[in-house]
């Protein structure tokens, strides 16, 4: 499972495509903290990028968790965005929906980073 | 008789008990319900509150910490962990018995407090001619018995009881022939270790896992825990937690969540899972939440059979 990186300002956008779940989240979630770290290391925002994603088990919801705690480790924050209906019931059955801010849209999540990021999505 | 098991404690961690707030909130929430209806009798006023309520609104989940029986329809009691649900389930084998000496083979998950608490209150341990059989894959196990009941903490020392208590040692993963029941232990990850079983009798099949944590970045745990629950036609499973707190704020205290344990059974399919050891925070409408939400995620995530999801309370009954 690739992640699609997309820069606007000081956001990083990550496209998650498919199902995750305990047969690929080791190589995802290796993935996804390179990414986090590097922008939560230069005091930027990360959003994932759901709108791909089908199907999240618990192991999936897990790398998120992991790269939340290090994002806040470094400063950064990690939101969520574009979730398909069936993820974003499973966010809410676990809970998950009070841990992260949840966007209905990356545009949102991209004005709520910052006005610049938001401006350069417009652009692009 | 078919195999069934009865639940004296569901709790974790501590006994809770409703308080006269929780009392008024249910009569409060049940009389918005029956608004502009009228009850000819207490027995439509019953039928009402049976069949158009919330379990959350009639029924309480319970507060007593971990006790739970296999009756197995023999002369011989089975019964899982001595939280303080061992009170009322010795009220129970005495109530039965009348008079006569029981035989009562328990099975300890662990030692910690809330599942040793209720031994001292087990009627039938007073009673002379019982014997109970305490079975465990821990060495500390007769040593925490003793220790809790000695001076000062209890005014009856562990010596003075008039049963006749043996302690036997069993070891992990092999299958033990306990009275005609199969049992089988296995490590669970606990602070000091815990074990659940595998009860086996005439082609029914019941696992008790409480007080284990599941980490799920290792596959081949989960794949250990599936073969224990495999084919399980009742999984009685430690859900404490919603999953984000299970791995977040929580993760480490040695206890699970309703979503691993769907998705533990789909793996094992297990045919029901019964969410235990209930979190001491959890009022009967929280609980009610979450089980709700393991069955929507049952669905959400079905591939074969149906899997059951229902959660403990104190008195339950089912039949495997």
């Amino acid at each position: 499972m690739g992640l699609a990186a997309r820069t606007f300002a000081n956001a990083l956008v990550l496209g998650v495509h498919g199902r995750l779940d305990q047969d690929n989240c080791d190589a995802f979630r290796a993935d996804l903290m390179t990414h986090v770290e590097r922008s939560a290391h230069q005091g930027g925002v990360v959003i994932l990028d759901l709108s791909g994603l089908e199907y999240v088990s618990s192991a999936g919801l897990r790398c998120f968790m992991l790269a939340s705690r290090q994002a806040k480790a470094q400063h950064g924050r990690i939101f969520v965005a574009a979730l398909q209906p069936m993820v974003t019931e499973i966010f809410e059955i676990s809970h998950f929906n009070m841990v992260f801010q949840v966007f209905p849209t990356v545009r949102e999540a991209l004005a709520a980073s910052s006005l610049e990021a938001a401006a350069a999505f417009d652009q692009a | 008789m078919p195999m069934r098991i009865r639940f004296w404690g569901t709790r974790g961690s501590i006994p809770v008990a409703l308080t006269s707030y929780d009392i008024r909130d249910k009569l409060a929430r049940a009389l918005v319900e029956a608004s502009g209806r009228s009850f000819a009798s207490y027995e439509d006023a019953h039928a009402f509150a049976s069949t158009e309520l919330d379990f959350s609104v009639t029924h309480t989940f319970g507060g007593h910490t971990p006790c739970v029986e296999l009756d197995l329809g023999g002369e011989e009691y089975f019964v899982c962990d001595m939280g303080s649900g061992a009170r009322p389930f010795g009220v129970h084998v005495l109530a039965r018995q009348a008079r006569r000496p029981a035989t009562v083979n328990v099975f300890m998950s662990h030692v910690h407090w809330d599942h040793i608490m209720g031994f001292p209150f087990f009627g039938p341990a007073y009673v002379p001619g019982t014997r109970i059989r305490i079975h465990s894959c821990h060495d500390v196990c007769e040593q925490a018995f003793r220790l809790q009941q000695a001076a000062p903490c209890f005014p009856v020392d562990f010596a003075q009881l008039a049963a006749t208590i043996e302690f036997v040692k069993l070891e992990p993963d092999v299958a033990h022939d306990i009275s005609g029941l199969t049992v089988t232990p296995h490590l669970q990850l606990h602070s000091g270790d815990s074990y659940g079983f595998r009860f086996q009798k005439d082609g029914k099949t019941v696992v008790y896992s409480t007080d284990s944590e599941h980490k799920l970045e290792n596959r081949a745990e989960a794949e250990s825990f599936a073969a224990f629950f495999r084919d399980a036609d009742v999984v009685i499973f430690d859900a404490m937690y919603a999953l984000a707190d299970a791995i977040s704020v929580k993760a480490d205290w040695g206890h699970s969540s309703n979503i691993v344990g769907v998705e533990l059974c789909q793996m094992a399919r297990a045919r029901h899972l019964v969410l235990f050891h209930h979190e001491p925070a959890n009022d009967d409408a929280t609980l009610e939440g979450l089980l709700k939400e393991a069955r929507r995620f049952e669905e959400l995530t079905r591939s074969g059979e149906p899997l059951r999801v229902s959660a403990a309370w104190d008195g339950l009954e089912i039949e495997p």
